[in-house]
């Protein structure tokens, strides 16, 4: 699937639920499907600073696509990564840089969180097409 | 405390419309505000005031001949004789308008820089906030003196046995805070003030988390510094107090250059004003020292005994249903306390839980607390923190208590 297929379906998931309660559940399940990195990778080089809770992000090449792996110490937390991480992992690199992040607003992640985990989402993107880059510069 | 004034003397219900900011809904639920120890709530009686001055008699202060400027000076000085005589202080020149308890303590470390050499030794204890070991540490610095911290025990209490051992004709300051802001331990600062005199040295007490809910007498205490912020007693933020006897802030250099610091100015050198215009260059914060009164003014209507009596009540209420609930931890578990409940449930990350209680009109605080080496201690991330003030009510806590259940079921 394509990264706008993947967004889309999330789209259409997060659609189905009437209140915050029922997307934050959800959220909170995703969370429990998050590819975990190694815990060799937990490390100060791995978490993305920013968030208020810890999150680390590992990536690999994996032929010429990038595979994530995370984890973070407050579920909530954990469950936005997943998303994200569903998006972008096992993306070509080309397509992580130039996606387009507009489904966050789509389906109401960014309003039904605070200022300071909005930030940590921003920064969470920001780092994941970070690996993005510095792998699309090697395959260049 | 007195227990002769009961929480029945405190018309709750009637307190609240003070505060319009109480009626608001969040997140379509109506707010539960449980951050007082980070900002305390605006009553009417001060918004007034506010919106008075800038209404009729905004003016610069001091220096003017027109009505309007006598006006404004005239406000301002009165509020800081209310402050004067709220603290007790003797001279109401002791009394300098800072921008807050954080301005205050730099203010008193800068000036301690010209007195210390190598080898003095300065004193602070465990359960402070960031911003207040940051100053002694650049003190420490630039002057060669050692920092030495007072520890503190699993109920987050400072261990006075140790103090004791610290104290040496070398300590010149002992820097404490009257409550600890992370976990609410009212510290001993009467028998801390005391015990610093006996070998010389001076005492800076941050007042910030106590002045809401305790009336420092200063001279009782034979404090040399005291400091707080309006914005956590009911009044506007940006603006605070530095007291300080009038023998010591006489021996501390300015702080800041500027306008109203000055007497004389001549390139070749310059005379200080007096006290307290020695400590207060540049256009102070006039609406916010006039608020900083009314706020006072409020909180005294009320009645300190009564609303330190009702917000115990608060506390021990909160405290006993928090403790029924499986897996909560407290930290902080000292007799002595103010109104604050820093807690963590099992392993659930405390933003977890702020995020969830944020969605059910709980305001809390998560997070270090800006207490970072008192987390360190007990080995935790952080904490959930709700803190109360009087206007908050029983059946808010029951809400809370409700939520935090809910909360603890969505994230398990």
């Amino acid at each position: 699937m394509t990264i706008e297929e993947i967004q889309n379906e999330i789209i259409d998931e997060f659609s189905m639920f009437d209140d915050w309660e029922e997307r934050y559940q959800y959220m909170i399940d995703l969370g429990k499907t998050l590819p975990l990195i190694d815990d060799n990778y937990k490390t100060e080089d791995h978490i993305i600073k920013g968030c208020q809770s810890k999150v680390w992000v590992h990536a690999e090449m994996n032929e010429d696509k990038v595979a994530f792996t995370a984890d973070s110490d407050a579920i909530i937390t954990k469950g936005i990564i997943a998303i994200l991480i569903r998006v972008f992992s096992n993306q070509h690199p080309k397509d992580i840089i130039e996606a387009n992040t507009d489904f966050i607003d789509k389906i109401g992640l960014k309003d039904h969180l605070s200022p300071t985990r909005a930030n940590g989402l921003v920064s969470m993107i920001k780092q994941l097409k970070m690996y993005a880059i510095a792998y699309q510069t090697q395959l260049n | 405390m007195n227990k002769v004034l009961s929480h029945t003397t405190l018309d709750v219900e009637q307190i609240r419309k003070d505060f319009p900011i109480l009626k608001r809904e969040v997140n379509g639920k109506p707010l539960i505000y449980l951050d007082n120890a980070a900002t305390s709530q605006t009553p009417q009686q001060v918004i007034d005031v506010i919106v008075d001055y800038y209404s009729n008699y905004n003016a610069n202060i001091h220096r003017g001949v027109h009505s309007l400027s006598q006006e404004a000076t005239d406000a301002y000085e009165q509020a800081r004789i209310k402050i004067q005589k709220h603290f007790n202080a003797k001279l109401s020149h002791e009394i300098i308008f800072t921008s807050g308890t954080t301005h205050g303590i730099n203010l008193v470390a800068n000036g301690f820089s010209s007195l210390l050499k190598k080898g003095d030794e300065i004193i602070v204890s465990a359960l402070e906030h960031h911003s207040n070991i940051v100053p002694w540490q650049m003190l420490c610095e630039r002057t060669g003196a050692i920092l030495k911290v007072i520890p503190m025990n699993t109920d987050g209490e400072l261990v006075i046995s140790e103090f004791e051992k610290l104290l040496n004709p070398n300590t010149k300051l002992v820097f404490v805070n009257h409550v600890s802001n992370a976990l609410g331990t009212i510290n001993p600062i009467e028998t801390i003030i005391e015990k610093a005199h006996n070998v010389g040295a001076a005492v800076l007490v941050d007042g910030a988390q106590a002045a809401p809910h305790i009336k420092a007498n200063v001279q009782e205490l034979d404090v040399d510094f005291y400091v707080c912020s309006a914005h956590k007693m009911c009044g506007p933020t940006g603006v605070g107090i530095l007291y300080g006897k009038e023998e010591w802030l006489k021996k501390l250099p300015p702080y800041q250059g500027g306008g109203e610091m000055i007497a004389e100015v001549t390139f070749e050198k310059t005379t200080y004003a007096d006290l307290p215009h020695k400590f207060e260059a540049g256009t102070p914060n006039i609406c916010g020292g006039i608020a900083f009164g009314a706020a006072l003014d409020y909180m005294n209507t009320v009645g300190f005994n009564t609303l330190a009596n009702y917000e115990n009540e608060l506390l021990e209420y909160a405290t006993s249903q928090l403790q029924a609930i499986e897996g909560v931890k407290i930290y902080g578990t000292s007799k002595h306390k103010t109104s604050v409940i820093s807690f963590n449930v099992g392993n659930i990350h405390p933003y977890d839980i702020g995020t969830i209680l944020d969605k059910l009109g709980i305001a809390v605080r998560t997070g270090h607390h800006c207490a970072q080496p008192i987390m360190d201690y007990f080995k935790i991330p952080g904490t959930v923190r709700a803190s109360f003030m009087f206007y908050n009510t029983k059946e808010e806590v029951d809400t809370f208590i409700a939520s935090l259940k809910k909360a603890i079921m969505m994230l398990s």
